[in-house]
């Protein structure tokens, strides 16, 4: 092995991180399984196609902020099925910055241990 | 019911809170099930399917099939997507597999550079590592490098076959059979098999052995032990 070690030379080395085991959990959070059900779900109803998801989805884990480690990988996912979703003039951003405000807003009044409604946000109807 | 008060100075014990990216999933949820677009049941069931059904023990029972049945094996080499599907796996996107087999003069490997394209219905939902951006690139610049991470090292003369996934196009690893396995049922076989062999960065355990780790070729291989 004489050549140099092209680790060093993309700047990127490849380590296995720790913890990474064949039992780690599939998602870290509920709303990373909630959001990738959601693409699933709206490609199998024939909104985008997966070439266009996939494309979507490079577009955004090619961006230059992405993590090393992969940690922000639902984010990127989030964030191309926001995209996508505006592409298909479904879903404006404004409206799901309002909602997610909203939903928030809902958390925040809902006791602990009950279902949080979007009916619990103290401004909810007034959107 | 409860003793909670509703104060600008929130007691974190009490208060739900939803962080930013749960908060935009579910303003999703909520615009995408008012315009009729999903079923918020058919939502929860996509997640129980994938956190708990689907996942690489549906691989290994395809790799331990092509063990034991030299005509699945022809079949899975050939037309890998029917082969999987016979038993019962088919694709959600509609993508084709194929299957790589390893062979003595050649280990192969997978990977999605683009961005992380996965044989999801052979092996579920892609680890953490496979979707991060160093073993994209590593992997193909660097596979040795790579493998090595995995502790696995390949005699010199291996050759080591890169696969550059796509959303059309899956592939997985059937990696080979270890010595010493002639005895065991195909069940038993599929144990053996783990995630990471049919991704490329592992192999088989042994039979007996008590985790990952065990190398193929078992012996007389320098720089094989760790």
């Amino acid at each position: 092995m004489s050549a140099p070690d092209p680790a060093t030379v993309s700047g990127l080395p490849f380590q296995l991180p720790p913890g990474a085991g064949p039992d780690a959990p599939v998602f870290a959070e509920p709303w990373q399984a909630q959001a990738f059900a959601l693409a699933v779900a709206l490609n199998e109803r024939g909104l985008f196609t997966w070439t266009e998801w996939a494309a979507a989805l490079s577009r955004e884990v090619a961006s230059p902020g992405a993590a090393a480690d992969g940690s922000d990988y639902y984010a990127h996912w989030l964030a191309a099925l926001e995209a996508l979703l505006r592409e298909k003039g479904v879903a404006a951003p404004e409206l799901v910055d309002a909602l997610s405000a909203s939903w928030q807003r809902a958390a925040h009044a809902t006791p602990h241990g009950q279902p949080i409604r979007l009916e619990n946000d103290p401004l909810h109807g007034t959107r | 019911m409860t003793d909670k008060h509703h104060h600008d100075h929130h007691d974190h014990h009490h208060d739900n809170e939803l962080d930013p990216f749960a908060a935009r999933v579910k303003a999703l949820e909520t615009i995408l099930t008012e315009k009729g677009l999903i079923d918020p049941a058919a939502i929860d069931a996509i997640v129980e399917t994938y956190e708990h059904k689907v996942g690489p023990r549906n691989g290994a029972r395809v790799v331990a099939k092509a063990w034991t049945d030299p005509e699945f094996a022809e079949w899975l080499a050939r037309d890998a997507t029917a082969a999987i599907a016979s038993l019962g796996y088919t694709g959600r996107q509609g993508e084709h597999m194929q299957a790589v087999f390893n062979t003595p003069d050649t280990h192969n490997l997978i990977v999605c550079t683009l961005c992380s394209c996965y044989p999801w219905t052979v092996l579920g939902v892609p680890p953490v590592w496979y979707k991060a951006p160093p073993y994209r690139s590593q992997a193909v610049i660097n596979p040795r490098g790579v493998l090595a991470e995995f502790g696995l090292k390949l005699p010199e003369e291996t050759r080591v076959r890169v696969w550059d996934s796509t959303a059309e196009l899956r592939y997985m690893v059937v990696p080979m059979r270890p010595v010493e396995t002639d005895d065991l049922s195909e069940d038993e076989l599929a144990k053996l098999i783990t995630r990471d062999s049919m991704i490329g960065t592992g192999l088989p355990l042994r039979p007996g052995s008590l985790g990952p780790g065990a190398l193929w070729p078992p012996q007389d291989v320098a720089g094989a032990a760790t």
